[in-house]
């Protein structure tokens, strides 16, 4: 493999790239799907091929195929170098690498039980008990439940003598139960929403999930849902957000402004730009001084968690907001060259067939010192929302507006009754900056996002993001019925 | 572009070796170009070559899946390999309704050599023209210039045999001003029919209207839309109940509406994959031949298209809307979707409405509540205030939150042009008009 990557990295130098790499990726995903007690999909899929990337001409160009022959590659390599000469027709600023990258090195996703071992059995046993503990709850219209794992090897060469080798496991899978009722759907979810927590892990996460000792009370709530009280509408209240809807928060909020390419207008004509302009960074007070968020790709079972990035730079731990004030972004070579810093190692492709662009690793809000209860306690009156059902924000990152699938009043400092359809909106500082407590390690989980959109063709990346349940002041909550 | 005879010839390969089972073979083929650009300049032109298959074999009523990118023996052994594998764990799938019968197919003929030809020069050249016209205006230009050539061909043992290939073209653009911006965009199976200046200027003309733009209140507004967040509604509602399976779990909005008046006349909405004005395709990912099916007609819900499971469950014929397996786990789908032109211009839209808001497309929009499609999402790239009949000044973006089935049913006018929009999952297309409302609810406002 690393002689025909080299063959290919010299071919393009001597086409007359000034950089070029080149990864070659191998991905297989076993995905299951139970629906109402039947398999609804056993599938196993294969994919294979390699992508060229090069700047020549000062201006880039990508190529790729399925085919790994010397033949296919060269054709590949000269392709790339072809696109980047018509890209010099319409080329921008001189692009600046910033200081080469020569990384080397083997990495694999820790993990106990490889999920690839485990029988098909074993695996449609769990989803079978699951979705029988739904069945067994009157009142539930339809079950869903699955399981996904992906290996992908890949190696990564560049031009400047970098040679890594990784192999990521992801692990995933989850439940989900819909309740109809007179003019009414309710639906939850378990882990997370839509049915899906996932991690950079192996089959020991999905048996810690407890996937069918929460099917009965998922199934039950659904059910509970139907006839709850509908959240109050266009009230300002205090909220406390269950930690994998603190995670969605931080993705849409956080995360995406925080992407550097957004900020200088390379997804303004897609996923958007970014309020989070370079005159803010160390400048700005983004969240009140108990949010601290980190991006780290070093932190287990998240899926932003590798050796380096597919521009070969290696994993690593920012600071993003330090005691509420702005403090980092998430960069590739090329955008921190801008900035005059160096990458912190966040490009990542979706697969062979994509460029690299900035991706979300682990973006991380720290954990505080709060007990969930006491929270509940010291906060009186208010809502409380977990397991998200809609989200939307526009396209800087500022107004958003978030749905979950079950609610509870506040209320004498304890959980009272359940509300249906909750609802909250708001703009991201000042909601950051409404934040007052977040509770302790003890309640802190790394959740998965793994479809997370962004990029033209499109990508999707897995991204992760550590969260606990937090406390936010005077927000508006309630815009359905 | 893979050839008829060499799709034959693999998805033969494939069904020999699985032997004496059923089975199907899905290929998916295509070779995909995309010139991308930022700032006046191209930072990303990529290019794309793949072959995919994907087997579903049949053993004693239990269904295996499996999919490879690869082609040699070896691949094809394993691909067989982990299908058989996958069946055999199943229990037997009681809502299986089989592989179809062979069918007889309606070609219809939308492959452009010269899409499938088109060079990243071609296209870096018309980037570069519309990069022009912008900085002529002080303005930045972003966007993305596409062309595609993709085959499918559906197999299966039972003797199915379809091959389709077909072209597609997409340019969509974002230009920017100090406090504005535009967008425009169109797509066609000729990239001959794309006007890219034509985009350009259109995109510049939204931008220079959208100058210093006034923060309103958020309240009821009438609004004229432009195609772009008329597709917009029309995809959400197909992906949140077009389909019969939603119908049949009762989380549509087609629930409790069926046969029903639940829109304004003026509004007819059909799923239609022979039409040459869309993106045409046969057949769908199971080979069942496409049919025309209407959605809704003059207002009235006429019904959800059906793929082969939700057909069964309800003992009615399939019409052939199995979508790609990426997005099977949502069951059937429309997939070349248009709503019927009206007589009216935009600007006799505008003309006609007192006080109200013009919107350019929607952005971010999700689904809040199934039952009415209640959805919230964002205005992007030109809102204008309409105050007696013209377009008065510039507003910023606004969030909504709105019954898209109840905006529809408050349609006051229809546009007479149409243009075709193709999805970003890339496996939907509509053709659409603009359409003036009587009331949107919008609940927000950014900064």
């Amino acid at each position: 493999m690393k002689t025909l990557m080299q063959q290919a990295i010299d071919t393009a130098v001597q086409r007359g790239a000034s950089y070029a790499d080149m990864r070659v990726v191998q991905n297989r995903t076993d995905a299951i799907s139970v629906k109402d007690g039947a398999v609804e999909a056993l599938n196993s899929g294969e994919s294979y091929g390699f992508g060229v990337r090069v700047l020549a001409d000062g201006a880039w160009g990508f190529a790729s195929s399925r085919t790994l022959s010397a033949q296919d590659v060269d054709q590949v390599v000269a392709q790339a170098v072809e696109i980047a000469r018509a890209s010099a027709l319409a080329s921008g600023e001189k692009v600046d690498l910033g200081p080469p990258v020569a990384s080397q090195g083997v990495y694999q996703t820790p993990l106990q039980i490889d999920p690839f071992e485990v029988s098909l059995e074993d695996k449609l046993a769990l989803l079978m008990a699951a979705d029988a503990e739904m069945g067994g709850v009157q009142g539930v219209r339809a079950r869903r439940s699955n399981l996904v794992f992906i290996r992908e090897q890949k190696w990564f060469t560049n031009s400047q003598g970098a040679f890594t080798e990784q192999v990521i496991y992801e692990s995933g899978g989850g439940i989900q139960a819909t309740a109809v009722g007179e003019g009414e759907v309710q639906v939850r979810s378990y882990p997370n929403s839509f049915a899906r927590q996932q991690v950079t892990g192996g089959w020991e996460a999905v048996l810690s999930w407890d996937l069918p000792g929460n099917a009965q009370r998922i199934a039950s709530e659904a059910v509970a849902l139907l006839t709850a009280d509908p959240c109050p509408v266009g009230i300002t209240t205090t909220l406390i957000l269950g930690g994998a809807q603190v995670a969605l928060q931080v993705h849409e909020s956080c995360g995406h402004p925080i992407e550097l390419d957004r900020v200088f207008g390379s997804e303004a004509a897609y996923a958007g730009t970014s309020f989070l302009t370079t005159e803010k960074l160390g400048n700005f007070q983004y969240g009140s001084p108990v949010v601290n968020l980190t991006a780290d790709s070093l932190r287990p079972l998240g899926l932003g968690t590798f050796g380096w990035d597919d521009e070969g730079v290696p994993a690593q731990s920012t600071p993003i907001v330090q005691n509420g004030l702005f403090m980092g972004y998430l960069m590739s070579r090329e955008s921190a060259s801008k900035l005059g810093k160096t990458s912190n190692g966040c490009m990542r492709a979706s697969g062979w067939n994509r460029i690299p662009i900035i991706r979300m690793t682990n973006v991380s809000l720290e954990a505080g010192e709060w007990d969930f209860d006491d929270l509940l306690a010291d906060t009186g009156e208010g809502i409380y929302m977990e397991t998200n059902r809609s989200w939307s924000i526009d396209d800087r990152r500022y107004n958003f507006q978030f749905g979950t699938e079950i609610a509870y009043e506040i209320k004498n400092g304890r959980l009272g009754r359940m509300l249906r359809n909750p609802t909250y909106t708001g703009i991201t500082p000042e909601f950051w900056n409404s934040c007052d407590a977040v509770c302790s390690q003890a309640h802190w989980n790394m959740w998965g996002t793994p479809n997370c959109g962004k990029g033209q063709p499109g990508q999707v990346a897995h991204t992760g993001h550590g969260a606990a349940p937090a406390r936010f002041r005077n927000v508006r909550v309630g815009l359905v019925r | 572009m893979l050839s008829q005879e060499n799709a034959q010839a693999l998805t033969h390969q494939v069904l020999q070796r699985c032997q004496p089972q059923q089975a199907e073979v899905l290929l998916q083929a295509g070779e995909s170009a995309l010139t991308r650009f930022a700032n006046n300049a191209i930072h990303q032109n990529v290019a794309e070559n793949n072959t995919n298959l994907t087997l579903r074999l049949v053993q004693d009523g239990r269904v295996g899946i499996a999919s490879t990118n690869r082609s040699d023996d070896a691949a094809l052994d394993e691909l067989v390999r982990r299908a058989r594998q996958n069946a055999q764990a199943s229990p037997p799938d009681p809502n299986f309704p089989g592989l179809p019968e062979p069918q007889t197919y309606t070609p219809v003929g939308s492959f452009d050599p010269s899409t499938a030809a088109y060079s990243p020069h071609q296209r870096a050249e018309q980037v570069a023209l519309a990069c022009r016209l912008a900085q002529e205006k002080g303005m930045k230009a972003f966007g993305a210039y596409t062309t595609s050539s993709l085959a499918l061909a559906v197999a299966n043992s039972l003797g199915v045999f379809a091959y389709h290939a077909r072209t597609q073209a997409d340019y969509q653009t974002v230009v920017s001003a100090e406090d504005s911006s535009g967008w425009a965009q169109d797509s066609a199976w000729q990239v001959g029919d794309l006007d890219v200046e034509a985009l350009a200027r259109e995109a510049i003309e939204r931008a220079e209207r959208g100058r210093q733009p006034r923060k309103i209140e958020p309240g009821e507004y009438s609004v004229v839309l432009a195609p772009y967040a008329v597709d917009d509604m029309l995809t959400s509602m197909d992906f949140y109940g077009m389909g019969a399976q939603s119908v049949q779990e009762g989380r549509s909005w087609m629930n409790d509406r069926l046969q029903q008046q639940a829109m304004s006349v003026l509004v007819s909405i059909w799923d239609d994959a022979a039409d040459l004005k869309g993106l045409p395709q046969p057949f769908d990912f199971e080979g069942t031949p496409r049919q025309r099916v209407e959605i809704v007609q003059r207002g009235v819900v006429m019904g959800p298209v059906f793929d082969r499971y939700s057909a069964r469950k309800q003992g009615v014929n399939a019409t052939g809307h199995t979508p790609p397996p990426g997005l099977r786990g949502m069951g059937p789908l429309a997939m070349n979707l248009f709503m019927a032109a009206g007589d009216a211009s935009v600007e006799q839209m505008i003309a006609s409405t007192p006080r109200g808001l013009y919107i350019t497309r929607f952005w971010y929009t999700r689904l809040m509540h199934p039952r009415d499609c209640l959805m919230t999402g964002m205005t992007r790239d030109g809102v204008l205030m309409i105050e007696d009949g013209e377009i008065a000044y510039s507003v910023k973006n606004l969030r909504f939150t709105q019954s898209y089935v109840q905006a529809l049913a408050e349609v006051e006018q229809v546009g007479s042009q149409t243009r075709l929009l193709l999805n970003d999952f890339g496996a939907i297309s509509t053709r659409v008009p603009a359409v003036k409302i009587a009331s949107f609810h919008f609940t927000g406002s950014t900064v």
